[in-house]
């Protein structure tokens, strides 16, 4: 792999071992994906949850965030992903001492680097929009396929490590989506029904993730007339890249890439197959169980926008839940504090639901938290979360959010 | 023993050998395993209920969200790993992972699908520097 002559010094170890760890990452894995160099990035987004580091994770990071400041500041503005701790509430979601002593080892180290501990998946909502055009090291699939396919920025899904390395050069291997050969369409998908609800939208973003299933597949959609917004891509994207590793997607007539069908592929050599409503019925049949009580209902997996966060409070205003039914709502930071600020945490939590902030449900030691209190039936609007929490010991029913909290009211699914 | 040779695209980690463990189904560290008893967990999964520490692991492709980057280095840490992943075609972040963790990665096998080239039970050897891996059958 090419490097320059700041690369270089810094593969050399000239500005220290955390940059020269960094070069000497991104070239095993540019290898890999046969990257001729490396190109600068504006921005980075680490995704580094305290159950998945491990001690050996944070160990890591604490190494770096003991060096020199020259040697372990991040060189472009780093961001970070949800964590898996909201240290308001962790004593009431029964997590313990060892998992929020951890937690707050990550986050020493991760200052100490001069990250900005957004703790967000919705910062294409709340932070810094990427631009069309520009070269990110975003971690979190539903963040990159958003900002790929939304916006028209340039990421591969970077983990951890690699964002890390990306935030300490400024850097990232040339390859995958950063090349426009790879952002044309592969697969192409008459949709031929009308979405409703944001779960509607997850629900297509699931099914055609399943279909296409491959990091290296590139979905086309034809056929939505109705216009989304930015929650209901969110939900799609987030959907898609859960249930196929799929990192971008062309909307025909609205993502900035496919302002028509053949600027993203040749119609003549590329097939459609259709999406029925039928598809979409038996999608959420997957995931019924109707009648049967509901132990915990969870509305995250990404982070609710404030929009998301008024639907719900509307949803519950002069309600109570269900005594044996627990609510958690899941946003960023920033949401959560306009929130508070105009009323609608309050409005929410009258019900006895509880408002979370910088965490996200399924990397927050949901299995021990499954174990802790009682939960095994849990019901979302959330396609990603009912995709990854059955792996978490929970048994997941699919609904709208309308019905999730009328389910939650009645303490059984409705 | 007959001993045969593969060659894939240029992988990551160290020259490996142990025996395989195969199946046509999908990986995630994430989703699909019990990482503290070193076994399959996802009742769905094909390889449900068996161990993966020290095996040649051999999968179709990797699925999922980013935190395997991260989970591969943590279960090396306590010694309770596979020695290698192969796959058809893996995505960046198991890519990534294998890069942290000095684990061995390889994929893009030259001759079809090598989760039928290669057997559970047969003796691997991968070499990723090389793109190379050889497998004796008893």
């Amino acid at each position: 792999m090419k490097l320059n002559e700041e690369e270089k010094a810094m593969h050399n170890g000239e500005l220290g071992e955390p940059r020269r760890w960094a070069i000497e990452h991104m070239m095993r894995v540019g290898r890999f994906f046969d990257a001729p160099d490396l190109i600068p990035v504006t921005q980075a987004h680490i995704m580094a949850d305290t159950e998945s580091l491990g001690e050996a994770g944070v160990e890591f990071l604490e190494d770096i965030a003991a060096r020199p400041l020259a040697e372990r500041q991040v060189r472009i503005p780093m961001i970070t992903d949800p964590r898996g701790i909201d240290f308001c509430h962790y004593k009431r979601l029964k997590q313990t001492e060892q998992m929020a002593s951890l937690e707050q080892r990550a986050i020493d180290a991760f200052e100490a680097m001069g990250i900005l501990m957004t703790n967000t998946c919705i910062n294409y909502q709340t932070i810094m929009p990427p631009v069309r055009g520009e070269h990110l090291a975003f971690g979190d699939t539903g963040v990159v396929i958003y900002c790929n396919s939304v916006l028209g920025a340039y990421s591969n899904f970077e983990g951890g490590p690699s964002s890390l390395a990306a935030g300490l050069t400024g850097r990232t291997p040339r390859y995958g989506l950063h090349l426009d050969r790879n952002r044309a369409a592969t697969r192409r998908y008459r949709v031929d029904f009308e979405p409703q609800h944001l779960s509607d939208w997850g629900a297509l973003g699931g099914i055609i993730g399943a279909r296409a299933g491959s990091y290296w597949e590139v979905p086309v959609l034809e056929g939505i007339e109705s216009q989304p917004g930015s929650d209901e891509m969110k939900h799609m994207g987030a959907a898609m890249a859960s249930f196929g590793s799929v990192p971008l997607f062309h909307v025909v007539g609205i993502t900035p890439e496919a302002a028509t069908l053949e600027a993203v592929c040749d119609p003549s050599r590329l097939e459609a197959e259709t999406v029925t409503a039928t598809d979409l019925e038996n999608f959420f049949a997957r995931y019924g169980a109707r009648g049967e009580k509901v132990d915990v209902v969870v509305f995250s997996a990404p982070q609710l926008s404030l929009l998301e966060m008024q639907s719900l409070a509307e949803l519950l205003d002069d309600k109570k839940l269900h005594k044996d039914t627990s609510l958690l709502a899941v946003t960023s930071p920033v949401v959560a504090a306009d929130a508070r600020r105009m009323g609608l945490v309050e409005r929410i939590e009258a019900s006895g639901a509880l408002v979370l902030e910088g965490m996200c449900f399924y990397q927050s030691y949901a299995r021990e938290m499954a174990q802790a209190n009682g939960w095994k039936r849990l019901m979302t609007n959330s396609v990603k979360l009912t995709n990854i929490i059955g792996g978490y010991g929970y048994e997941p029913t699919l609904s709208n959010m309308e019905n999730c909290v009328a389910s939650a009211i009645a303490g059984e699914i409705v | 023993m007959p001993t045969i040779e593969f060659k894939c695209h240029v992988g990551v980690g160290p020259v490996v050998s142990g025996e395989a463990l195969v199946t046509d189904d999908n990986f995630s560290a994430r989703y699909d395993l019990d990482r503290s008893a070193g076994i399959f967990s996802r009742p769905q999964h094909k390889l449900a209920g068996q161990s993966y520490v020290d095996k040649i692991m051999v999968f179709n492709t990797a699925k999922g969200g980013v935190a395997s980057a991260w989970m591969l280095h943590e279960m090396k840490s306590r010694g309770v790993a596979p020695k290698a992943i192969l796959f058809n075609n893996v995505n960046p972040i198991l890519a990534q992972g294998a890069a942290l963790a000095d684990m061995a990665m390889c994929d893009r096998f030259a001759d079809g699908d090598v989760t039928r080239l290669i057997r559970t039970g047969d003796q691997v050897v991968v070499q990723p520097e090389l793109g190379l891996v050889t497998i004796t059958r008893g």
